[in-house]
């Protein structure tokens, strides 16, 4: 990747602006999408969840490392 | 003027062997890394000479101090992408290469994943029918078993250790508070379960000590390895290990990122005079991971209290003097030091005023609205076995089972230069001179490190060429070098010439 396409990547999600904006109505509407796409995770959650937790969780033994 | 954060992020991963009877963690661990090299078709060895993990910051070196490593010979590469991939502590471990931005620390992480991805499908290609391996990206086992995520960033040997170690423990035990994973319950035994049913962090709970060397006992929150693969007169690698493998692209930067600025401002002397001690380092790290209101009273030796958010605000007031005064080159890329800044500020008063908006880029929040939201939404204790299940599958990296990439988190790169990282080395540092000729010239290097390269021409001796400055064979210095010559042998001619 050359330096240009980095910069062009540096992250600029949110202006100062977008901030403010976020503790009032806009900030609202930033909690209601990500509600909302909280909830379709939800949804499906199952289908993708180990069968088994209990096992799963119980099977899942690391040895130590750093 | 401080010197170039040159960076990079070393992950050992978790795995589980699904299938087998009693399977073996190193054995799976090295099929993974030996599948991936049999799928390039490529393989060069580990360099050992250089390697002295025993040499400590403060001045001394301490011999048989830990138990035998035997098993750290087992697989051991180097990528075209100037990385190393090898097996450690029976966890594959991917060390990434020297990046020049914590932008690029990031992409060179990703890419790191995207390998043991690449190796999981290669893995499971050579396994018996109905077994596979399973690659998660965390620290704990959830078991008291913990492996590491450590960042490296290179320093000024002429800043003394003791003053690295005063200025940077205060921001260690609080930075978790933007760039924690998130860990459903406790691993300590004397803590009642019911008293954290969630913390910020991964990794707290495996700290008992505030400065040492070791790693995989006894961790402290600043490790003293002084190892610096660098001209050790002018450099030293600090060597972090009390982070958290992160999941976000914006956590990582902003971990990266963050650490990167402080630094750099230690160097630069603009911590000087600011006394932030905290009264008990290693108890406070865990009173700010199991307080998720951000809120509570951390104890100051100077006998004053701060919370864990006002002790980051200090930090960001002191970066925001440093960004008026000095150029901020040492984090490679002045633009986007200065929206580390920037995003550091936004992220500490979202932490402050609405935490759950920051689902889509901290993972400890992401996490924690997952696990709330379905304990709510079916009626679960704090202790039931499916919030560990969701905490563990947060870290899984496959993407259709991580529950992490369901919940499509802002992206700072897109797939496609993700996989372009797998093989193509950072521009700016000596990776570059590594992966290239490795790429051009796989068959003549013997054997190649961080900071040298070994040939074999077919004749006797092995040649050895030292990179000692993780600032030079970069592209700029080496590109046309590289391009004029048809063999390795041409190359160390011209270099010797």
């Amino acid at each position: 990747m050359t330096e240009r396409e980095m910069i062009k990547k540096t992250p600029q999600p949110r202006t100062e602006e977008t901030v403010t904006e976020e503790s009032g109505a806009q900030g609202s509407e930033k909690s209601d999408k990500l509600k909302a796409e909280l909830d379709d995770i939800l949804d499906e959650i199952d289908e993708v969840l180990e069968d088994n937790a209990e096992e799963f969780v119980r099977n899942y033994v690391q040895k130590g490392g750093q | 003027m401080a010197v170039k954060k040159i960076c990079g992020i070393e992950t050992e991963y978790g795995i589980s062997t699904v299938g087998a009877i009693d399977p073996n963690p190193i054995t799976s661990s090295s099929m993974l890394v030996n599948s991936y090299l049999a799928l390039l078709a490529k393989k060069v060895g580990w360099d050992f000479v250089d390697e002295s993990p025993m040499t400590d910051a403060r001045g001394f070196r301490r011999e048989f101090q830990l138990p035998p490593e035997v098993e750290t010979h087992l697989v051991n590469t180097v990528l075209t992408n100037g990385a190393r991939y090898y097996v450690d502590h029976a966890h594959p471990e991917y060390s990434s290469p020297e990046c020049y931005t914590p932008l690029e620390a990031v992409l060179y992480d990703l890419a790191g994943e995207e390998v043991l991805r690449r190796s999981m499908e290669a893995a499971k290609k050579v396994l018996p029918a109905g077994q596979s391996i399973v690659v998660y990206k965390n620290n704990s086992d959830r078991k008291g078993n913990s492996y590491g995520c450590h960042e490296n960033y290179l320093m000024d040997r002429a800043v003394p250790f003791s003053k690295i170690v005063e200025q940077i423990t205060p921001f260690f035990v609080t930075r978790q508070i933007f760039c924690g994973a998130g860990k459903v319950g406790t691993e300590m035994n004397y803590v009642a379960k019911e008293e954290v049913p969630f913390q910020l962090s991964q990794r707290a709970d495996f700290f008992e000590e505030e400065v040492g060397l070791e790693t995989t006992l006894k961790r402290p929150i600043v490790n003293t390895r002084d190892e610096p693969h660098a001209d050790a007169s002018k450099y030293r690698r600090l060597h972090v290990i009390i982070g958290d493998a992160n999941m976000s692209q914006f956590t990582t930067w902003l971990k990266v990122g963050t650490t990167a600025l402080v630094l750099s401002m230690i160097e630069d002397g603009y911590l000087d005079g600011i006394d932030l001690k905290l009264s008990n380092p290693v108890a406070t790290l865990r009173k700010v991971s199991y307080d998720l209101s951000l809120s509570k009273a951390l104890a100051l030796e100077s006998r004053q209290t701060i919370t864990a958010l006002e002790l980051q605000y200090r930090y960001l007031e002191a970066a925001h003097k440093y960004a008026a005064r000095e150029s901020l080159e040492a984090l490679g890329d002045e633009q986007e030091a200065k929206e580390i800044i920037k995003q550091w500020e936004i992220t500490l008063g979202l932490l402050e005023s609405s935490p759950d908006s920051l689902a889509d880029r901290i993972d400890w929040v992401a996490k924690r609205r997952l696990v709330d939201g379905y304990a709510q939404r079916h009626g679960l204790d704090f202790d039931d076995p499916k919030l560990a299940a969701i905490d563990l599958q947060y870290h899984d990296i496959r993407f259709e089972k991580s529950l992490f990439y369901k919940l499509k988190a802002y992206e700072l790169f897109e797939q496609d230069q993700i996989n372009d990282a797998v093989h193509e080395p950072p521009q700016r540092t000596r990776a570059y001179f590594r992966g290239k000729c490795l790429e051009k010239f796989g068959a003549s290097v013997a054997a190649a490190n961080w900071d040298s390269m070994i040939f074999d021409l077919g004749e006797d001796p092995l040649r050895r060429i030292p990179m000692m400055d993780p600032l030079k064979g970069t592209k700029a210095h080496v590109d046309k070098l590289l391009d004029s010559c048809d063999s390795a042998s041409e190359l160390i001619a011209k270099l010797n010439s």
